[in-house]
């Protein structure tokens, strides 16, 4: 597990409710619900999912059985700056794994994990549709193509004081 | 329902649609090895997930083997249970399950009583071929259970207990595939957690993942330590099920041969718990009537239903989930714990020994004991009224231990003052029973008449929730009784909501009743085990002389002696208790 404490405020647990509200707090209805909270935090941590669990009446564990279930979900609040490496076919077999691995190693952390200070998260995607450009690197919206190992320090560097 | 006619290795059966393949197989005689499976039909708690695959049999013209305990029987339908195919898939799918499986057997809690183990035999597994990597994670010990994850099988059987059947929430299947296991929210310790410790996930886990803590070393210690004076109390579910720990027909009653055997392991006074429940009775009965008599007085205000209080499990249950309502219950404590200071108290005084010399043991069928022992309320400067309990499972084994042929030894007494009890007491171990012996009491005291009839049908039965209405001479009084704290979550909602009135009901955790507890040796599926426990409870009742709590000489003189009466002051500081809101606990959130 890990998870980050966080103590939310009433307005988030207000507009939680709401949220559950909008799926008539249906406990068939937890995935979706999950989504929508993913989509307004950026992530799940465990006051998030227990605030749901209350609403939608279901055991605290049960929905943190869901939350890890499925890979969509995170525990993890993600970077201010997210970097998505592209492992489709194209971009893996023009080497986005020697890049990835230059990424965790540069930043030092693994797929699905944040930086100390917050600032990065690392993440695969499978082919944004630009294979022309393998590989692909994504951060936040800007997209790097053709990247080489050896680029990885200067793409983070552009980030490094922002 | 129409009838289904199909064939099961050569055999023509009929069957009622909608029934799976194993179900029809077994009614007929045919046993399909099951592991994940799990169906305690008189109590509708099936467990069913499909996901061990060992029940797979062969369906004709059906192209994959099919799981025999998640397929419906068709018309026409040829089945064969024992092929080759069948046989290999079988022993393959054991064979996988043990590669990731400790392999110490020998030394395990569940040796001998495992069906992993059973079913490795049965299917003649001589070899693992597979070899791969072995799953870990960290032990949780709690103050009654110890979860062992890398011996869980992932059958979800504790699941299907924890949420569905006993709505408590604790466990949950986590992480995906390899990752897989079963554990809390956030994978908290259980003692952080909403578990009750009612212990029915340790009493349906098929293998050592789930085990309750074991105190037996500690007792063999204590006994044989000569500075100190080691009581025991026995509740009264024990008696009807340790027989079946060496090998008597399940509803055998040990009374006798188990007082004997507590002699002769070594304890310096062999008590009765169910001494305590007449207290109890003594206790909760006034209780009752006071609460009954303001209300019918007139006076609106006054909380009813009152609340059975005698089970932890429950106890705990309404102080993580109903803590609003936690005036209702009866402050009377369990008859453990009134029986644990009476012993530190009044009978210390008695035999002119020091509280903390004194050790009280208590032997249980309850894995929420062990808990309840340890709860601060329940002792007087570091000391616990009761210094722990053991179950009914770990006596057995202490009985082995001590080389004592079980089934030879002599029917003997318990020691007095604190081992003599009524039938009213003995039916505390099963469901309806605190409320019928708390009836017998009540009914006299209220009404000034003598019960005839002592035995109340209405309040018995096996139904998960039961109510009746007695006649208190020209006063109705309406009594609900819940066993299986699903069950009790809904007659509770039902009094949150007001669609039910009632002046008093039971409430016990287990499905059955103490009968059915953690602690008890296992029944493996078998409900039909829980009924003989319970026909023999009912039989104990019949066969005692005195079977009204209130007509124990014993009680009689305690109060005399020592107490007074009942709630007196003296009574409300060693008999009785108050609860806390364990909510809190369970949410971050403020």
């Amino acid at each position: 597990m890990s998870s980050v404490k966080v103590k939310l405020k009433k307005t988030d647990i207000d507009k939680l409710a709401e949220v559950c509200k909008s799926f008539n707090n249906e406990p068939g209805e937890l995935i979706n619900v999950l989504h929508k909270a993913q989509e307004i935090f950026g992530y799940l941590p465990s006051e998030v999912q227990e605030v749901i669990a209350h609403e939608l009446k279901v055991p605290v564990a049960k929905v943190y059985g869901v939350v890890t279930f499925y890979s969509f979900f995170t525990m993890t609040p993600k970077g201010k700056f997210p970097i998505s490496i592209c492992t489709g076919t194209a971009c893996y077999v023009r080497g986005a794994e020697k890049v990835l691995d230059e990424f965790k190693k540069e930043l030092n952390i693994q797929v699905g994990d944040t930086t100390a200070d917050g600032k990065f998260s690392l993440s695969c995607l499978r082919c944004v549709g630009a294979c022309g450009l393998a590989p692909v690197v994504l951060i936040g919206e800007k997209t790097y193509g053709r990247v080489a190992p050896d680029d990885v320090k200067q793409i983070i560097k552009e980030y490094m004081d922002q | 329902m129409a009838n289904i006619k199909l064939t099961i290795d050569n055999k023509v059966v009929e069957v009622p649609a909608g029934t799976t393949i194993l179900e029809a197989a077994r009614q007929n005689n045919i046993h399909i090895p099951t592991l994940c499976y799990m169906n305690l039909g008189d109590m509708n708690i099936e467990n069913k997930p499909g996901g061990c695959r060992v029940c797979v049999v062969e369906v004709e013209g059906r192209k994959n083997l099919a799981p025999s305990c998640a397929t419906n029987v068709a018309e026409g339908m040829v089945v064969k249970t024992n092929t080759v195919r069948v046989l290999n898939a079988r022993a393959t799918v054991v064979e996988l399950i043990l590669s990731d499986h400790p392999a110490d057997c020998l030394i395990c809690a569940k040796n001998g009583n495992c069906e992993l183990q059973t079913l490795a035999q049965d299917l003649g597994i001589r070899k693992i071929s597979y070899q791969g990597e072995q799953s870990t994670y960290r032990e949780d010990t709690s103050p009654s259970i110890i979860r062992d994850v890398d011996k869980c099988i992932m059958c979800r059987r504790c699941e299907t207990m924890c949420n569905d059947v006993q709505t408590v929430g604790a466990l949950s299947a986590i992480n995906r595939g390899f990752e897989a296991v079963v554990a809390t929210a956030f994978e908290q310790n259980l003692e952080k957690s909403t578990c009750t410790y009612c212990g029915q996930c340790v009493a349906v886990c098929p293998t050592g993942a789930l085990t309750e803590v074991d105190h037996t070393q500690q007792l063999i210690r204590d006994l044989a330590d000569p500075n100190k004076t080691v009581v025991v109390q026995t509740a009264p579910a024990v008696r009807a099920a340790l027989g079946e720990e060496f090998g008597n027909e399940p509803g055998t009653l040990v009374t006798g041969k188990m007082a004997a055997a507590l002699r002769r392991l070594g304890f310096d006074h062999v008590f009765d718990t169910d001494f305590a429940a007449d207290l109890t009775i003594m206790e909760e009965g006034t209780e009752l009537l006071g609460r009954l008599n303001k209300f019918l007085a007139g006076d609106k205000n006054v909380p009813l239903p009152i609340l059975t209080s005698c089970c932890p499990a429950w106890v705990n249950f309404f102080e993580h989930n109903f803590p609003e309502m936690r005036d209702i219950p009866s402050t009377a404590r369990s008859p453990q714990q009134m029986f644990g200071a009476i012993a530190k108290t009044y009978f210390a005084d008695k035999i002119g020994v020091n509280r903390k010399e004194l050790v009280v043991v208590s032997i249980m069928p309850c894995l929420a004991k062990k808990y309840e022992c340890q709860r601060d309320e329940f002792s007087v400067d570091n000391d616990p009224d009761v210094n722990y309990s053991i179950s009914t499972r770990e006596l057995a084994h202490l009985i082995k231990q001590s080389n004592m042929d079980f089934n030879n030894l002599p029917d003997e007494d318990f020691d007095n003052p604190l081992g003599e009890s009524t039938g009213a007491a003995v039916i505390f171990g099963t469901t309806g029973g605190v409320i019928e012996a708390a009836t017998r009491t009540a009914y006299e005291v209220q009404t000034g008449k003598n019960l005839e009839n002592v035995d109340f049908e209405q309040l018995r039965g096996f139904e998960g929730i039961r109510s009746a209405t007695i006649d208190f001479d020209g006063t109705p009084i309406n009594i609900g009784i819940a066993h299986g704290l699903g069950n009790a979550r809904k007659l509770l909602e039902s009094i949150k909501d007001g669609s039910n009135k009632f002046h008093a009901i039971e409430i016990m955790a287990c499905p059955g009743g103490c009968i059915g507890g953690g602690g008890q040796p296992l029944h493996h599926g078998d409900s039909s085990i829980l009924k003989a426990r319970m026909k023999a409870i009912y039989s104990e009742d019949e066969n005692k002389t005195l079977r009204k709590s209130h007509e124990n000489p014993y009680i009689k003189s305690l109060y005399e002696e020592f107490l007074g009466e009942p709630l007196s002051e003296k009574a409300h500081h060693l008999l009785h208790t108050h609860y806390f809101d364990k909510s809190k606990n369970d949410i971050f959130i403020d």
